[in-house]
């Protein structure tokens, strides 16, 4: 296969090693060398989808800036000022909405634009070979992207509330990560169905607007009662959110731990549901799609 | 041995298609409810044994490949010929790891690039710089290979004044030599190419099919599809036939493009088509039988130019209608692949003809106007504006040269396959 990888002047003495066997219903052992040789074909991807996003926009990049900024005005106002729930501690309530709003618009970007990779690259699967796993990856890329613009947000509002963040803070990269996965899974899951049955490109838009709601973005995941709190984070964003918010927000945001536990299990449950079926799928996508 | 490259052995590739059942003329409600529900619960059965769904009441299995075994050494140059639906395209969708084969095996050494349409992930937004970055890292070319052959893919493709244009604002014919240029410059040990020349101008070809040629001298192995004779003659050495996805013959390239005419041949008039299954549409009207027949409704196995033909295409319908809006065609391809012609009812003032349940419909061809050789038909039928039936190399025309101008002389062959009713005149005129 053509390996990117090797450089040109190793070709003439990995030439005679690389023996590629093709059979039926035979896992490609070197799947995983694979992806990393088409590394550069990741980057490459993801760079295309977050240059073409902005390329044919009038206000470009400020679109990443103001869709979360009005939505978590929109939050703030429903939920603290008509609804008046309760922020957590003392933290100012359109912080502690921003604070969710951060992973769930990771969340939802990634698994909408994961959800639909596959056939929106229907030309690129059935006329080449890479490994697919890079498709619904490299989409997540870009809403990565996303979340960087956020995050300077966050920082310009934690500015003007003058609100400093606690050591909490440096562990926002482990939630950011758990984030991605969180959205992985599922997105992974979804785009290997959506090549077979595509009813489930209207089930994403859904799962997306639903979750707004049913996960803790516009209220403190505090306002749960106690009991009902484990059922509620089998929603693994509950674990995600609570994650971010007592990072953000320090000793403000307690994590209900067995409950984060729980959406941990349920974000590697998906995970491994995803990638299976991805890759027991993957090899029927060309005859498929 | 360590020679061989491409080892395939019994290799196989189904697809499994569903058929429609036949409908009565009368639908009841309760039957409609009772198919789908019975739709639904198939589905729902394939859904949870993970299989992919087929429609329709009763399943086919289609091999587009079965039991194919050959052997590629290193630095052949092999084109793939045969028929359109023998199996060409999906030889090499397997070979180029796109699908997997359904029996049997394949040992490949060394890297495959598999150019199956140029252009394969071009896109629009971008500018042509962006894309031949895009383009190299998807058929696995790294970025620091990609700029160490900017220059050439450039001066190939011949859009220097263009490179920071967005690709959507490309002639086609700029956005097919760029495509093929960036295709070109990769260096994979095996390069599997799919009838790209059947794009861009005459000179962009002939310069593909030197780059092409090029890549095989250097000791890498090409395998080449086309319909184009000529081009699989001058790039390859070795030739495979395949016919209704067996390999039919393998050998020299000469014999091989002699096999395939013959192949063609064999399938020659009075082509039964009841039987065929690589049709589309909805049956609603279906061909069953072609006849060319002379200007006195004699059967010809062979025809002349010159001649006056009638072509009679037997259909059977569901149903009879009167002055119905229907339009029959049926397009006409040379051996070389070109498209040359197409005579259809509707553009030729007959949009309204009636249908019975068995019959025929026939063309007229006066004067029969195209050079010796084998023609390859695509038949087509709508009626009201729905494609009824549509078949690719439905029959082929099998050519002799006759007296067109009734002056016993003809111009070398080579000149060109159609011939025009014409007359000259000299007169005095302007400078």
């Amino acid at each position: 296969m053509t390996s990117p990888a090797s450089p040109v002047i190793d070709a003439s003495t990995s030439r005679a090693e690389v023996e590629l066997v093709l059979e039926p219903g035979r896992a490609d052992k070197n799947y995983w060398i694979d992806l990393w040789r088409y590394r550069e074909l990741f980057l490459i991807l993801a760079w295309r989808d977050i240059a073409v996003r902005y390329k044919q926009t009038v206000i470009g990049i400020l679109w990443a800036v103001l869709r979360p900024l009005l939505t978590m005005v929109v939050l703030a106002v429903v939920f603290g000022r008509v609804a008046k729930l309760p922020s957590d501690g003392d933290a100012p309530y359109p912080l502690l909405v921003f604070a969710a709003m951060l992973p769930w618009t990771l969340f939802a970007t990634s698994l909408t634009d994961a959800s639909n990779s596959l056939i929106g690259s229907a030309n690129l699967i059935s006329k080449v070979y890479f490994p697919r796993l890079i498709v619904p990856t490299a989409t997540i890329v870009s809403a990565f992207a996303d979340f960087l613009i956020s995050l300077a947000i966050l920082a310009a509002m934690m500015v003007y509330y003058r609100f400093a963040p606690r050591w909490h803070i440096a562990l926002l990269p482990l939630f950011t990560l758990l984030a991605l996965l969180a959205s992985l899974g599922p997105g992974l899951w979804i785009t290997a169905l959506n090549v077979k049955y595509r009813d489930f490109r209207y089930v994403i838009p859904f799962v997306a607007q639903f979750g707004l709601y049913v996960s803790p973005v516009g209220f403190s995941s505090g306002v749960i009662p106690e009991h009902w709190r484990l059922l509620y984070s089998l929603n693994p964003m509950v674990g995600v959110i609570d994650g971010f918010r007592w990072c953000i927000l320090g000793g403000n945001s307690p994590i209900n731990w067995s409950g984060f536990a729980l959406s941990l299990g349920v974000v590697a449950f998906f995970l491994w549901l995803g990638i299976g079926h991805f890759r027991r799928m993957e090899r029927t996508f060309a005859d498929l799609i | 041995m360590s020679d061989i490259v491409i080892k395939a052995e019994n290799l196989g590739k189904s697809y499994t298609i569903g058929h429609q059942a036949e409908r009565g003329r009368y639908l009841a409600l309760r039957d409609v409810a009772m198919q789908n529900a019975r739709e639904l619960w198939h589905k729902t059965k394939d859904l949870l044994r993970g299989r992919p769904i087929v429609l329709g009441a009763t399943q086919e299995e289609i091999w587009a490949l079965k039991d194919v075994s050959f052997e590629i050494h290193r630095g052949e140059a092999v084109g793939i010929i045969g028929r359109n639906g023998a199996g060409k395209s999906t030889l090499l969708k397997v070979l180029g790891r796109i699908t997997e084969p359904t029996a049997g095996r394949v040992t490949i050494k060394g890297r495959v690039a598999s150019l199956l349409e140029v252009g394969t992930g071009f896109h629009p937004e971008l500018t042509g710089r962006e894309n031949i970055y895009l383009n190299g890292a998807i058929f696995g070319m790294t970025r620091s290979e990609i700029r160490r052959k900017f220059e050439e893919i450039v001066a190939f493709a011949e859009v220097e004044r263009f490179l920071d244009t967005p690709v959507k604002r490309f002639s086609s014919g700029m956005y097919v030599r760029l495509a093929f240029a960036v295709a070109a410059h990769l260096e994979p040990e095996i390069l599997v190419v799919d009838e790209v020349l059947a794009v861009g101008d005459a000179q962009f070809q002939k310069k593909c099919l030197g780059k092409m040629g090029a890549v095989s001298q250097e000791g890498r192995t090409v395998l080449f599809v086309s319909h184009n004779m000529a081009a699989v003659q001058q790039l390859c050495q070795q030739g495979m036939v395949l016919s209704a996805g067996a390999l039919s013959y393998c050998g020299a390239i000469g014999d091989s493009i002699r096999n395939y005419m013959q192949d063609v041949k064999a399938t020659v008039v009075g082509t039964e088509l009841a039987n065929r299954k690589d049709r589309k549409g909805s049956q609603w009207l279906k061909f069953t039988r072609v006849a060319i027949c002379d200007g006195l409704g004699n059967e010809l196995r062979q025809v002349m130019s010159g001649e006056n033909l009638s072509i009679r295409l037997y259909y059977q319908a569901r149903g009879e209608m009167r002055k119905a809006s229907v339009n029959v065609a049926f397009n006409v391809r040379s051996s070389s692949g070109y498209l040359l012609l197409n005579l259809n009812s509707a553009d030729s003032g007959q949009p309204l003809l009636d249908i019975f349940e068995h019959g025929y419909f026939q063309c007229d061809w006066l004067r029969f106007n195209l050079r010796s050789g084998v023609y390859d038909c695509t038949l087509f039928c709508s009626v009201n504006g729905e494609i009824a039936d549509w078949m690719q190399s439905a029959f082929i025309l099998n050519v002799e040269d006759g007296d067109y101008y009734r002056t016993g002389k003809l111009v070398d062959r080579a000149q060109g396959d159609v011939l025009v009713p014409c007359s000259w005149a000299s007169q005095p005129g302007a400078k």
